[in-house]
């Protein structure tokens, strides 16, 4: 018992140690700006950049491979803190970009004919309705992406920012990371 | 080197990991849609396995063995495998960021793929010597990176016919699966076991 407890722990402290090292020996330096860019960034790795996570598209960003208006989930908050760091124009493109908060689907229902249109085309089943039945939107399942507002022909269908629940409401990101030391800007 | 030569070639297509043995199945449905990302994913599998053949063997003759911890054999074996492929990472990352960045995605999936801790056990189960495990890790590792090239190629080919909408999609993969299956069990009997 104790020497399977005792070699377990030594090989994994020691593979541990050895990645550390590793790590350590290894390492590859990256401009303090994209961990600085990717702090802004919301994390959430959704891909609507087009880029494999938001580490990458950090990277890019650093690179000025792409513009600071890439992350939709980020909204106007991340495109001005992105252009701050980056020192970009952040008026570019901005027009066209909705406040932070993310968009669901909304059914008008005393509109809704049931004509099963839009759940058909909701890529997400957010849509919940039947044949001549009125139709209404899972708000947690509904990704916001304007497919059924194009088909609805009572145009009963507007998208609007998610309502804040006890259930969806959260803390808002802290400003900095514990123990993250400050850094200079690049502008 | 007779011996060699047969351990490289009964792994590699007669005892083929994912046809015969039903190992890393994962990645041969996942990721054989392209023939490039297969590939890559074939080298990486390639390149852990043979190192996670080795390693394992050690752990196995070096602790395992001498302090009778047989029954650890599987956690010991992960927490190694886990750790030789995020070294490998970092190590890779440094040295060869063209290769990191083909490999991509596909390195740290193969920390939980089936087949590298599988091959680990079946050496330890066949009682090889270190070579043998070696080349045997080696050999398997061949062996599903081609089954997964031979099958991104079929993949790509049916894409681009005119399945029945019934089997449209994975439907018409697994039957190709199969075949391919099949196809592969005309070496049965190539080397002598």
């Amino acid at each position: 018992m104790i020497t399977a407890v005792a070699s377990m722990s030594a090989l994994g402290l020691g593979l541990g140690l050895l990645l550390g090292a590793a790590a350590r020996r290894f390492h590859v330096e990256m401009p303090p700006v994209v961990d600085e860019i990717e702090d802004v960034l919301p994390g959430t790795n959704c891909g609507q950049c087009s880029f494999p996570g938001c580490r990458a598209a950090a990277e890019a960003l650093a690179d000025g491979a792409a513009p600071v208006t890439l992350c939709p989930p980020g909204g106007r908050e991340t495109v001005l803190k992105l252009a701050e760091i980056t020192g970009a124009d952040p008026d570019a493109g901005t027009a066209t970009m909705d406040e932070a908060l993310p968009l669901v689907a909304f059914i008008f229902e005393d509109h809704c004919t049931g004509c099963t249109k839009c759940f058909k085309r909701c890529p997400t089943d957010a849509i919940v309705g039947a044949s001549k039945q009125i139709h209404t939107v899972v708000t947690d399942a509904c990704i916001g992406c304007d497919a059924c507002v194009e088909v609805c022909p009572t145009e009963a269908i507007i998208l609007r920012s998610k309502p804040i629940t006890l259930r969806t409401w959260h803390w808002g990101k802290p400003e900095q990371r514990f123990g993250a030391p400050v850094m200079g800007r690049l502008s | 080197m007779e011996d060699f030569a047969l351990i490289l070639l009964g792994t590699a297509l007669v005892n083929n990991v994912v046809l015969v043995k039903f190992l890393g199945l994962c990645p041969f449905m996942g990721v054989s849609r392209k023939i490039d990302a297969a590939v890559g994913m074939g080298l990486a599998t390639t390149f852990v396995l043979t190192l996670a053949a080795a390693s394992s063997w050690i752990v196995e003759t070096l602790i395992l063995i001498p302090l009778g911890l047989g029954y650890l054999r599987i956690l010991a074996f992960i927490l190694v495998i886990a750790a030789i492929v995020q070294f490998t990472e970092t190590v890779l990352r440094k040295v060869s960021p063209g290769l990191y960045r083909a490999l991509g995605i596909y390195l740290p999936l193969i920390t939980t793929n089936c087949a590298v801790l599988g091959v680990a056990l079946l050496n330890i189960q066949a009682e090889h010597s270190f070579a043998e495990s070696l080349l045997y890790g080696f050999g398997s590792a061949l062996g599903f990176t081609l089954v997964l090239a031979i099958f991104a190629g079929m993949r790509e080919r049916l894409a681009q016919v005119a399945v029945p909408a019934v089997f449209a999609g994975t439907p018409i993969a697994f039957i190709a699966a199969g075949l391919l299956s099949m196809a592969f069990m005309g070496f049965a009997g190539l080397v002598p076991n």
